[in-house]
């Protein structure tokens, strides 16, 4: 089962210990717990949760970064803990939203030069660094030095480096995180067109974004606190919540309403509301459509006016919400506050 | 091929790890310090850094000999200074990466991930830090015959004495070098200085401007327990036999005797440096310190 598996990873956990403000004070943070997954060789895995949820700890310690304190973990068939050194030949890394490179070569030497560390060819690694620049629309800056690049520019050769070496298993830690939308979207294409190319690739892709896990993702792993709450197909995960009636309703009204009373209607599963310029705009999830009727009543006594009503299916953002209670910026949110 | 065992592969996959790995990171190490500037300016840069330093030297012995230039103590300080510039650019050059990589460039991970061998793309990108200190060490000495006085006859000169002192000398402080970067591997916080702090303290204890029996006797076990003392004293030795005589701290030690020392040092070093190294980054790993920036 382990040998068909490009990752596998079994009741894997880490614990960080913090420094407290005091001396000698310290308390443990457990960044992963029990963490099971299996990605097949070939496949294109989301790891979907909010910041802080384990995903860049899971990420680090597959890349042999990062020792677990707990559990075991393999890619590419070796152990991360005791074989790391054969790890290396098998995979590459690309994080997202930071500002790596050596600013005093340029794009294409900063691309060469790892190509160099992964033993391949210097006229092949040539060849592959213009059609990746290519790709990204990154050829008219081959010679600008990296220093003069901008974030979102420095993003895309970090995405070249991690292509460029044609890996086993790729992590992509954020890919589009710092890259605008356009740039994105063409990101997110080449990963695919990447992925389909070559059989036995694989990619582990941790994002944020519930758009990205679904549009390119095989398989998705919802994770929030360090552990791993549902793992399956996106469709699979949105039909989980196939009989509730989920509307984007918009209202207008006089004065300013809270939602708590259409939360205490019978059949309401969530009620949460957004301001808007002008109107109010509300995300009702119901155990059935026929519950629709007792909202608009309460729309009624609220002196709510509809100016525009929309059933609409699940999306993964539901699928995290029924799982953990709360959207994933309000855990965001919530983390930063207790921190 | 199929002759092959599988320690022959992995001795050939060894070597070809190590050719890719120091090659192309004496490449980065290259442009990471010849590159900052024009070439013009960098030889400038290379030429006035070194003169500049051993003029400090020069001046602070002056003021204190009132200037007389022809006692063998200005020899012996002028050759001990030189060389010991050597001990700054290779344990600096060997370690400095790891700080460079963490926190400048913020690449060490990449590097990390990457099929190479750590340890020898370390020594890749200190050489240019390595030949930058020659020329450095060069010019001092150049300048010190033409323009002070020093005492050097290129016919006297042990040659051979030189190029093996000089040899072991290297091994040993790259090695030293390496287990410096475990240090500063482990060190997420002011790591920057612990290359500075190490080779300071040496230049106090390693007898390169005044001879180790100077110190305070409970400190002089110190310098006897470094290679770099020994290394200095054969290369005086080599460089300048005659002036060393007015310095006998080793004294009872013939030429062959140190260079024992030294090449036992230098194997040791070897053996011990590499497993060190393992040693911090394996808990550099379980302290998920191999990435940590800390933005200072």
């Amino acid at each position: 089962m382990e040998a068909e598996n490009a990752v596998f990873t079994e009741n894997l956990g880490r614990i960080y210990k913090i420094r407290g403000a005091k001396k000698n004070e310290s308390k443990q943070l457990i960044a992963l717990e029990g963490v099971n997954l299996s990605i097949r060789k070939g496949e294109l895995f989301g790891l979907l949760g909010p910041n802080g949820a384990g995903k860049t700890t899971l990420i680090k310690i597959l890349t042999t970064l990062l020792a677990p304190t707990s559990g075991k973990a393999n890619v590419a068939g070796f152990d991360v803990y005791k074989e790391a050194d054969e790890i290396r030949h098998h995979i590459n890394m690309v994080s997202g939203g930071e500002t790596s490179g050596y600013g005093l070569l340029t794009v294409k030497e900063n691309l060469w030069m790892f190509s160099q560390f992964y033993g391949i060819d210097s006229k092949i690694a040539n060849q592959r660094i213009k059609r990746l620049l290519e790709i990204v629309e990154l050829s008219d800056r081959t010679n600008t030095k990296c220093a003069e690049l901008s974030t979102g520019l420095r993003q895309k050769m970090n995405i070249i480096r991690g292509f460029l070496t044609d890996p086993e298993v790729l992590f992509l830690d954020e890919p589009t995180l710092g890259l605008d939308v356009g740039a994105s979207r063409d990101v997110r294409k080449f990963i695919r067109t990447w992925i389909e190319e070559q059989p036995q690739r694989t990619v582990l892709l941790t994002t944020h974004y519930m758009v990205e896990a679904d549009e390119l993702c095989n398989r998705v792993a919802i994770i929030n606190k360090g552990k791993v709450l549902a793992c399956d197909t996106p469709t699979a995960l949105k039909h989980t919540l196939r009989k509730d009636a989920i509307f984007n309703i918009e209202v207008n009204s006089e004065a300013p309403f809270s939602v708590d009373s259409l939360r205490k209607i019978a059949g309401v599963i969530r009620a949460d509301k957004t301001e808007e310029d002008g109107f109010s705009r509300l995300e009702i999830v119901l155990k059935h459509e026929s519950v629709l009727s007792s909202v608009i009543d309460e729309f009624h006594t609220l002196n709510l006016r509809i100016q525009n009503l929309q059933k609409r299916e699940a999306t993964l953002e539901d699928v995290f919400v029924a799982l953990v209670g709360a959207r994933m910026e309000e855990v965001e949110h919530a983390e930063f506050a207790e921190d | 091929m199929s002759s092959l065992t599988r320690k022959d592969l992995l001795s050939k996959d060894f070597l070809s790890i190590f050719r890719r790995s120091f090659k192309t990171s004496t490449w980065l190490g290259w442009k990471i310090e010849s590159n900052w500037t024009d070439p013009f300016l960098f030889a400038v840069y290379s030429i006035i850094k070194p003169l500049s330093g051993a003029a400090i030297i020069v001046v602070m012995y002056s003021v204190i000999a009132q200037g007389n230039y022809d006692t063998p103590y200005f020899a012996f300080l002028y050759f001990g200074n030189a060389f010991f510039q050597y001990v700054g650019s290779v344990m600096t050059g060997v370690s400095w990466a790891i700080v460079d990589d963490r926190e400048h460039y913020k690449t060490l991970k990449y590097m990390y991930v990457a099929p190479i061998q750590m340890p020898t793309y370390l020594l890749g990108r200190g050489m240019a830090r390595i030949l930058v200190g020659t020329l450095s060490v060069f010019i001092t000495i150049l300048g010190g015959i033409l323009f002070l006085n020093v005492p050097f006859h290129f016919s006297e000169v042990n040659w051979l004495l030189f190029a093996v002192t000089f040899v072991l000398g290297i091994i040993a402080l790259i090695n030293m070098g390496l287990i410096l970067a475990g240090v500063t591997l482990m060190l997420a916080r002011h790591s920057d200085f612990v290359g500075d702090a190490v080779a300071s303290s040496m230049f106090l204890f390693t007898g390169a401007i005044f001879p180790i029996t100077s110190l305070p006797v409970v400190l002089q076990p110190i310098g006897y327990a470094l290679p770099t003392t020994y290394w200095l004293e054969l290369i005086r030795r080599a460089l300048i036999g005659n002036v060393v005589d007015a310095f006998p701290t080793f004294a009872g030690f013939s030429n062959l005797q140190l260079l024992g020392i030294l090449t036992a040092f230098a194997l040791v070093l070897s053996i011990v440096s590499n497993r060190i190294f393992k040693a911090c980054e394996h808990r550099a790993r379980e302290q998920g310190l191999i990435d940590r920036v800390t933005n200072y």
